[in-house]
């Protein structure tokens, strides 16, 4: 018995040598320094990031952790290896919503001195605000994102300017036998958020206030609810509206049902694929509300270094490299999100993938971002809930009852849905 | 307590105590004392993995804790309740939970009786029909609620292709609820009729024989004879099951991920305490639901008198 006893007790001390020994293999030592980068599944990403590894000349390696392809799980998987303060991660891409929680939760470093100057350098001003919170820089923008509207010219001869003359214009032809309805996001998530929050923005309207500590929900705002009604009630509405999300919308103005659509610039480049079709797709500005330019909501993705990484300067030096101008080209033009970096639109390569890049510019230098708030995602989940469905809105009790949960919500009080 | 009185006071204690019980032997005692302390590491292991996370979620539950204002967390006593208990949200996924669990515990007992008279009474392919019967169990529940997800989704879906043009059935509240209805039942049901299987070959041959010979048709035979002796493998069916399916959570999270008012009490509490970052109302959900399921169990035990199948006390009633 003695004799196991002791080959037992060696057992365990080799074990735990062992042990010890894969540890410490794993930080840095040997292989150089890694920059682990998490960011959702882009398709021609690894690209970009090979050309800054060319860069970097073996002083770190960076390597592309993808994460899921909807941004709830990407966030999810963020959000919990912070909070155990995981050190392998290094650069996180963030959804543009995200900034403000990662910031205030202390998991995400502030962008200071020169790292600073450079990624505000001939960036776009929203993006930019969306990296922002608290008056500090936690991000760097990657891309930018804007909705346009889409309209079919053989239906459609001149575009309309504000959203009273959509409606009318899409009621006409409706009337009239043709295909004139209107499309877009009505289904309870955060693509009905999005349309709120570019109504009510466009129509100079607030949901937060600038902190994002109080719950306004202004007149302006009460205006923007009708105009949402009016759209999920008017006889031009495509009926699936209370259940389409960006690709609902987009099938159904391809399938024939529809004249305008309110959506993202990919459902150009989808379109191309029914020449037939394609052929009258064309884009304007989105419809103005409440006099003035509209304000369109910017989505995105911006670039964050962790608290908790091992190399911070290196992180930094390599989101500058993965955001940078030349990369934002090859993303833009391979996989169709458009860049941050203002003289990255002047590229003649652009003219091809980007036949609207002018009304998409045009857009950003109007946009808005969506509420600043640590607690984004229990402000997205009480609107979409509230406003869902959109025909069912009552604009002042709407109002009323948006206003007493959101203000829990930003308190953290309440329970989510 | 000199050392003259004392062995001859230990026997006579424990006659007193159990008087069935005969004195333990030198050895015997010896045997207790070793199994106890062989027993011991496990029974702490135990304690540390199931009672400490039960004791600090109470703990976290009585905290405003929010892991997005790490700042503000302070001792709130019972506000974190208040809250809950007061929120619709909470409610109306409470009575999701009891109505899925209701329902679909009452079909499962249905068609698992069914499936396991069919498989107890088949005389040719017993192995068939058994191993296919419980193929449904043998799967993921996550893989096979894709698979149902798929199935009803426009576009990649052979069912919903059944309904009518531009129907969305996971899109809408009822719809949903019966999808994951389906969903539960077709995956559990053969666990239930396992269970009841090891029932049936509890009821004795001879005793169905008699009562057939006394004129007792198949209907009487059932409901007299098999369904009374089965019944304490019935109420352990139920039980399990019942426990099972009120903490449904991955059929929910899979098909719908609880939009449209189709959360279930562990989806919310994963949703306040994983995405909201909420720890304290997470966890206070948490122990609400552990107080449900173990209200749950007490009415089985107590109320029914559910017991272990063929124990000798059959429980109380």
């Amino acid at each position: 018995m003695g004799a196991t006893r002791r080959y037992r007790l060696a057992a365990g001390v080799g074990a735990a040598v062992l042990a010890a020994g894969t540890l410490t293999a794993c930080g840095s030592g040997d292989q150089g320094i890694t920059v682990n980068v998490y960011k959702y599944n882009q398709e021609n990403f690894q690209a970009i990031v090979d050309n800054c590894n060319a860069k970097a000349g073996g002083r770190y390696k960076i390597v592309y952790n993808k994460l899921p392809r909807e941004a709830d799980g990407q966030r999810e998987q963020m959000v919990r290896r912070l909070a155990a303060e995981d050190a392998s991660m290094d650069v996180l891409g963030l959804d543009v919503t995200w900034t403000a929680e990662l910031a205030k939760a202390g998991w995400i470093r502030e962008f200071t001195g020169s790292v600073k100057s450079q990624v505000e350098d001939g960036t776009l001003r929203t993006p930019l605000e969306t990296a922002t919170y608290e008056g500090k820089l936690y991000g760097a923008p990657d891309n930018t994102n804007v909705q346009l509207l889409w309209y079919r010219s053989d239906l459609v001869p001149t575009p309309p300017k504000t959203w009273d003359e959509m409606i009318s214009m899409a009621e006409a032809l409706v009337a009239e036998g043709k295909p004139g309805r209107i499309v877009g996001q009505g289904k309870q998530y955060e693509g009905l958020v999005v349309l709120f929050n570019t109504l009510v923005n466009s129509n100079g309207g607030k949901i937060l206030d600038e902190n994002g500590t109080k719950a306004v929900v202004d007149d302006k705002a009460v205006e923007a609810l009708a105009a949402l009604k009016k759209l999920a009630t008017s006889k031009a509405i495509d009926p699936s509206f209370s259940n389409a999300a960006e690709d609902d919308a987009r099938l159904a103005m391809e399938a024939g049902r529809a004249a305008f659509q309110l959506n993202w610039p990919y459902v150009y480049s989808a379109a191309q694929k029914k020449p037939d079709f394609a052929a009258n797709f064309k884009w304007a500005p989105y419809p103005a509300l409440g006099g003035g330019e509209s304000k369109v909501t910017v989505g995105g993705i911006n670039y964050a270094v962790s608290r908790y990484t091992a190399h911070p300067d290196e992180s930094f030096e390599a989101v500058l490299c993965l955001r940078s101008a030349e990369n934002q080209k090859i993303a833009a033009t391979k996989d169709g999100v458009p860049p941050t970096i203002r003289s990255v639109y002047d590229d003649p390569e652009m003219d091809q993938a980007y036949p609207m890049k002018d009304a998409i510019l045009q857009t950003l230098e109007n946009a808005s971002s969506r509420p600043a708030s640590p607690a984004y995602q229990n402000v997205s989940t009480v609107i979409s809930t509230i406003l869902s469905p959109p025909a069912d809105i009552d604009p002042k009790p709407t109002a009323d009852r948006m206003r007493k949960e959101l203000q829990d919500a930003i308190e953290s009080k309440g329970v989510l849905p | 307590m000199t050392r003259t009185t004392e062995p001859p006071a230990t026997p006579a204690k424990q006659v007193a105590a159990s008087p069935r019980k005969a004195a333990l032997s030198e050895g015997k005692k010896a045997e207790r004392k070793l199994g106890l302390l062989l027993c011991a590491p496990a029974a702490l292991i135990m304690v540390a993995v199931t009672g400490w996370p039960i004791i600090y979620s109470f703990w976290l539950s009585l905290q405003r804790y929010d892991l997005k204002f790490p700042d503000d967390r302070e001792f709130i006593w019972f506000d974190n309740y208040v809250a809950v208990l007061s929120s619709p949200y909470w409610w109306n996924a409470m009575w999701v939970t009891v109505l899925l669990t209701v329902v679909s515990v009452a079909i499962e007992l249905v068609l698992g009786m069914a499936l396991a008279l069919l498989m107890h009474r088949t005389l040719v392919g017993r192995g068939i029909v058994r191993t296919s019967s419980l193929i449904p169990y043998g799967l993921v529940t996550v893989v096979a609620a894709f698979s149902w997800r798929f199935a009803w989704t426009p576009g990649t879906g052979y069912l919903v292709a059944l309904m009518e043009e531009g129907s969305a059935p996971l899109t809408e509240k009822v719809p949903s609820l019966l999808i994951i209805t389906l969903a539960e039942v077709w995956k559990t049901t053969p666990f239930m009729a396992l269970l009841l299987m090891a029932g049936l070959a509890l009821v004795p041959d001879d005793l169905l024989k008699a009562a057939a010979m006394d004129g007792a048709g198949g209907w009487q035979r059932f409901l007299k004879i098999t369904v009374p002796i089965m019944k304490p493998a019935i109420l352990v069916a139920l039980l399990f099951r019942t426990l099972d399916a009120f903490r449904v959570f991955d059929n929910i999270y899979v098909l719908t991920s609880g939009s449209n008012g189709t959360s279930s009490v562990s989806v919310i509490a994963a949703n306040n305490l994983i995405r909201g970052l909420n720890l304290g109302i997470g966890s206070t959900m948490s122990v609400l639901i552990f107080i449900a399921v173990a209200i749950i169990a007490f009415v089985f035990i107590k109320v029914f008198g559910t017991a272990a199948p063929g124990s000798d006390e059959g429980g109380r009633r």
